[in-house]
C-alpha cells in the first residue's frame, strides 16, 4: 500500500490584491537584510571603541588582553571558530576575526555580504538608493582598498562601516514605502539592536554582582565609559545623568530609558508597535505565546527597578531578554515567512492524476 | 579631433557615407559633439558611466567563476542614430512580421492550414524541438502567443536592414535599452536635448498594459495580479528581471514562491496564499512545470500547466512559441508573411540554405569554408560555425554534424554587418575605430502592437569580430530614433 495522495497542507487563501501582498520569501530577506546591517554597525562600534580603549592600557599582558577580548568575542561571535583559526585572543586576532573573517558568519564582512545578498534577492522591493548604498559598501569591502584603510587606520575603517549603516537606515526612512515590508525591516533592526545592547551590557555584568558592587577603579571607569560608547550612548547618558559614570546608572540607562533609541526598552517598544501593525491586533492583544511572553516582559519592565534586576542578577535578566527575543524571532518566522514545503514527487503524482481526462 | 583618423574601410558605416569623410545628416550633431572630446574627457565620462552601472548593480554574473564575479555589460558612449523615416519602415516591418508569426502559431496549434497547403513541409514543424503537441487545439488568452518579442536586425554592405533572428521565447536586454538611455542622458545632457530623440521610457508601462490585457476574464473587473517569474538570483539576467519588476511595480517570484491548488496558481505570502492571474515568465517552457515537461526541474511549479490549460492563469509568452524562432522555420518566414497577410516582407531575411533539402545540403557541404552554419535551436552565439574564420578541424566537425543531423542546421552567406565608430582602448590611450553592430528592437503585443523606438544596439568590441553577444565579448550602445531625419 502506498501512502494516500494528499498534497501538503498549505496556509489559508487570502483575497488580498497584488499591491498589498508581500511574498514570504521577500519578508524574510528584508528582515535579514536589516538585521545584518544593524549587526555590522554594532560590531564595528564595539571594535572601534575597544581598540581605542586598549590605547590607554598598552601595558596589558597576554592574560589581561585575553580577559578583555574574550567576552567581546563571546558577545559578537563564535569562540569555537575563533580558536580554530587563531592561537591567542589579542587585539589583532580578535578584530581581524570579527572584521574580515569570512569563516565567521558574524564578522562585519560576512554580515554585509549577507545583507547585500538578501538585498539582491529583493532588489525590486527596495529603493534604488538603498541598494546602491549596500552595493557600494560591498564593492568597497571586496576591493583591496578596504584592508588598506583598516591597516592604516582602523578607526577610519569602522567609521566608514558605521556610515554605510547610518546612510542605509536613513535612506530606508526617507525612500522606503510604509508597507508591510517596512515593518519587517524595523523588526529586524530593533530585534538586533535590543539583542546587541543586552550583549554589550553583559560584557561587564560581573562587576555588578551584588557582592562586588563597590569594587571599581580607573580601569573599570574607563571600561564603563567604553560600554556606553559601544552603544552610542555616552553623550545621551551624560545629558541624562550629570554625574560620574556609575555602573548601576549605566545599566539602568541602557535597560530602561524610554528616550534613548538603543536602550532595550525603547527597542522593545518599537517592536511591540511593529508586531501589532503586522498582525492587525489591538494594542494589548497578542497573537501567539511568543508574542505574549514578549508583551509580558515589556510590561514587567514598566514596574521593575534596577535594584531588583541587580539583586536577581543582571546576567540572568539579560539572558531572559535574549531568550524572549529569540523566541519572538522564531514566531515571526513561523507566522509570516514559513510555508510548509511542497513534496515535489507527491505534487507531480497528484497533478498528473488530475490531468488525466476521463471519457 | 578624435574622429579625424577614423577609417570606415570597406564596410557600411552608420556614421559616415561611403567616401569615409562625409557625416550622414542624422549623425551631424553627434559627430560634432564627439569631435570636441579629448581623450581625457572621454575617459572621465566613461569612468563615470561605468561606475554608475557598477554601483547600481547593472551587471551580469560571469559563470564558471567561484568568486561569483559580477561584470558590467561594456557600454560605448557614442550613440547609434536612426532617422525617423528609416525607423518607420523598420517599425512597419516588425509589426508585419510579428502579426504573421502570431497567426502562424495559432494556425499550427489549430487547423494547420499552412501545412495542409504545403507551404511548409509538415515534418519541419511537427518534428521541431519546440513544437508542443500537448497544446494542439488550446486557445491562448486573446489569441496572442508572442507578447514580447526581440528581433535581431543587421545591415548589409548597402545598408539594407535584414532580419537575422526572431526571439520569441524569453528575449532579454530591454533593461539595458532603458539603462543605457539613462546613462547617456547623464553623460551628454546638452547633446541629448538638442538631438530631439524619441523617448523609450514607456517600455515598462506598455509591458504592464500588455500583461494586464491578457489576464483571464474571470476577475469581474478587478485588477489582475501580475507577477514576473525568474529562475532566481543566480541567473545571468536576474538584474533585468528585478529591474523590470520594479519598473512595473509587480512582485518578482521564483518557482518556490508559487503553489497550485485546484488548478489555480497562488503565491505564498505573509498573509497566506494569494491568487496569481498573469505570469511574465523568464523561464523556458521545459522548466515551467515538472509534471509536464522536465521532471527534474526545480525552477518550475508542479501543476502550473494544468492551471494554464484550465484558463486560470495567463503566461507571457505563451507555451510553444519556440517553434516559430527555430532557425529552420526562420527560412519560411517570408512565405509565412505572404501566406497569412498576402504581403511581401518589408524586412527581408538573410538568404538561407536548409541542410535538410538535398540540393542545399550539397551546396552547404561543398562550401562550408565560405558559409556561416547555425544550429536550429541554439542562442547566444553558440552552436555556430563561422566558415571563413574557422579552423580545418572545426569545419570537419561541422561537416560530420550536418551529415548526421541535417534537420538541425541552416547556412547563410556571411553578412559583413554595418560598422559604427566605437571607442577602443590602446597603448596610446585609445580612439574611435569601426566595430560591427546589430540592433534588437523590442515589440510588445497586447491590445495593439507597439515597438519601442530604438532598442538595444549590440557591438562586437573585438576587432573584426561579428559576434555581438555579451557572453562573447559584446558591448552595447544607446540607440536614438530621432523625431525627424536630421
Amino acid at each position: 500500500m502506498s501512502e494516500p495522495l494528499i498534497p501538503t497542507a498549505q496556509k489559508p487563501i487570502s483575497n488580498r490584491r497584488n499591491s498589498l501582498v508581500m511574498l514570504s520569501r521577500v519578508a524574510n530577506s528584508l528582515y535579514w537584510m536589516s538585521r545584518y546591517i544593524e549587526r555590522s554597525e554594532n560590531v564595528a562600534r564595539l571594535l572601534d571603541v575597544n581598540l581605542q580603549l586598549m590605547l590607554d592600557f598598552a601595558d596589558f599582558n597576554d592574560e589581561q588582553l585575553k580577559e578583555h577580548w574574550l567576552p567581546i568575542l563571546r558577545s559578537a561571535g563564535d569562540e569555537e571558530t575563533f580558536f580554530k583559526l587563531y592561537e591567542k585572543a589579542d587585539s589583532e586576532s580578535v578584530t581581524e576575526f570579527l572584521t574580515f573573517s569570512e569563516e565567521n558568519p558574524n564578522s562585519i564582512i560576512s554580515c554585509l555580504f549577507s545583507a547585500r545578498e538578501n538585498a539582491r534577492q529583493v532588489r525590486d522591493q527596495i529603493s534604488l538608493e538603498m541598494f546602491e548604498t549596500l552595493n557600494e559598501c560591498y564593492l568597497f569591502l571586496k576591493s583591496s582598498n578596504a584592508r588598506e584603510v583598516w591597516q592604516t587606520g582602523a578607526h577610519e575603517f569602522y567609521q566608514q562601516i558605521k556610515k554605510y549603516s547610518h546612510l542605509f537606515q536613513g535612506l530606508t526612512g526617507s525612500t522606503f514605502t510604509r508597507n508591510e515590508g517596512y515593518e519587517f525591516i524595523n523588526l529586524g533592526k530593533f530585534l538586533e539592536r535590543a539583542d546587541k545592547t543586552t550583549r554589550i551590557l553583559d560584557l561587564k555584568y560581573h562587576i555588578l554582582l551584588p557582592s562586588v558592587a563597590d569594587v571599581g577603579g580607573a580601569v573599570d571607569a574607563a571600561q564603563w565609559q567604553a560600554i556606553l560608547r559601544s552603544a552610542s550612548a555616552l553623550e545621551a547618558y551624560r545629558r541624562f545623568h550629570v554625574e560620574d559614570i556609575l555602573p548601576k546608572k549605566v545599566a539602568e540607562f541602557l535597560i530602561f530609558s524610554t528616550t534613548f533609541p538603543r536602550s532595550i526598552r525603547a527597542c522593545m517598544q518599537h517592536l511591540d508597535q511593529d508586531l501589532h501593525r503586522l498582525s492587525g491586533n489591538e494594542r494589548r492583544e497578542y497573537k501567539s505565546p511568543e508574542e505574549r511572553a514578549f508583551g509580558k516582559l515589556l510590561s514587567d519592565m514598566n514596574f521593575m527597578t534596577i535594584e531588583e534586576i541587580l539583586n536577581n542578577g543582571l546576567h540572568q535578566f539579560l539572558q531572559l531578554v535574549q531568550t524572549t527575543l529569540d523566541r519572538l524571532d522564531d514566531h515571526i518566522y513561523q507566522e509570516y515567512m514559513y510555508h510548509p514545503p511542497v513534496d515535489t514527487q507527491a505534487e507531480i503524482l497528484l497533478h498528473q492524476q488530475q490531468m488525466q481526462q476521463q471519457q | 579631433m578624435l574622429l579625424n583618423n577614423y577609417q570606415s574601410e570597406d564596410f557600411f558605416d552608420e556614421m559616415f557615407m561611403d567616401d569615409g569623410r562625409t557625416v550622414r545628416p542624422h549623425y551631424q550633431r553627434v559627430a560634432d559633439r564627439f569631435q570636441l572630446l579629448d581623450t581625457a574627457e572621454h575617459r572621465r565620462k566613461q569612468t563615470a558611466v561605468d561606475l554608475a552601472f557598477m554601483r547600481s548593480g547593472v551587471t551580469f554574473t560571469v559563470y564558471n567563476d567561484d568568486q561569483g564575479t559580477e561584470r558590467i555589460f561594456p557600454f560605448d558612449l557614442v550613440p547609434r542614430v536612426i532617422p525617423d523615416t528609416e525607423w518607420q519602415r523598420i517599425e512597419k516591418g516588425l509589426i508585419q512580421r510579428i502579426t504573421a508569426l502570431n497567426l502562424f502559431l495559432h494556425d499550427i496549434y489549430h487547423d494547420q492550414k499552412i501545412l495542409k497547403d504545403r507551404v511548409i513541409p509538415p515534418h519541419y514543424i511537427l518534428g521541431a524541438k519546440h513544437f508542443r503537441r500537448e497544446f494542439m487545439g488550446f486557445n491562448v488568452p486573446k489569441d496572442i502567443y508572442v507578447h514580447i518579442c526581440g528581433t535581431d536586425l543587421i545591415r548589409d554592405r548597402q545598408g539594407n536592414y535584414l532580419v537575422l533572428e526572431d526571439n520569441l521565447r524569453c528575449p532579454s536586454g530591454a533593461s539595458y535599452m532603458l539603462e543605457n538611455r539613462a546613462a547617456l542622458k547623464r553623460a551628454f545632457p546638452d547633446l541629448y536635448r538638442s538631438a530631439r530623440v524619441q523617448p523609450v521610457d514607456n517600455y515598462s508601462a506598455e509591458l504592464r498594459k500588455v500583461l494586464q490585457y491578457v489576464s483571464t476574464p474571470s476577475l469581474g473587473g478587478a485588477q489582475p495580479n501580475v507577477v514576473l517569474m525568474t529562475p532566481g538570483v543566480f541567473n545571468s539576467a536576474y538584474f533585468e528581471h528585478a529591474f523590470l519588476a520594479r519598473q512595473m511595480g509587480i512582485p518578482i517570484v521564483e518557482g518556490r514562491d508559487l503553489v497550485v491548488r485546484d488548478a489555480r496558481v497562488y503565491m505564498r505570502t505573509t498573509s497566506g496564499l494569494v491568487p496569481v492571474d498573469v505570469i511574465y515568465r523568464r523561464i523556458d517552457d521545459d522548466f515551467l512545470d515538472p509534471t509536464v515537461f522536465r521532471s527534474d526541474s526545480l525552477l518550475g511549479v508542479p501543476g502550473l500547466v494544468h492551471a494554464y490549460r484550465s484558463g486560470n492563469v495567463s503566461l507571457a509568452n505563451s507555451i510553444g512559441t519556440g517553434v516559430a524562432d527555430d532557425k529552420v522555420v526562420y527560412y519560411f518566414v517570408p512565405k509565412i508573411i505572404k501566406y497569412y497577410l498576402g504581403e511581401d516582407p518589408i524586412l527581408p531575411n538573410v538568404d538561407t540554405y536548409l541542410a535538410s533539402e538535398p540540393e542545399d545540403r550539397v551546396f552547404i557541404l561543398d562550401n562550408l569554408e565560405k558559409l556561416v552554419v547555425k544550429s536550429a535551436n541554439e542562442a547566444g552565439g553558440y552552436g555556430m560555425l563561422m566558415g571563413p574564420w574557422a579552423s580545418k578541424e572545426e569545419i570537419e566537425s561541422f561537416r560530420e554534424q550536418v551529415r548526421a543531423n541535417p534537420r538541425n542546421f541552416i547556412a547563410q552567406h556571411p553578412i559583413s554587418l554595418s560598422r559604427h565608430p566605437t571607442w577602443c582602448n590602446s597603448d596610446l590611450g585609445g580612439g574611435f575605430e569601426g566595430r560591427h553592430v546589430d540592433l534588437r528592437p523590442y515589440i510588445l503585443y497586447g491590445e495593439k502592437i507597439t515597438v519601442t523606438p530604438g532598442g538595444l544596439t549590440r557591438v562586437a568590441l573585438r576587432k573584426g569580430s561579428l559576434v555581438v553577444n555579451s557572453s562573447q565579448g559584446g558591448g552595447s550602445k544607446d540607440t536614438w530614433v530621432l523625431h525627424g531625419d536630421s
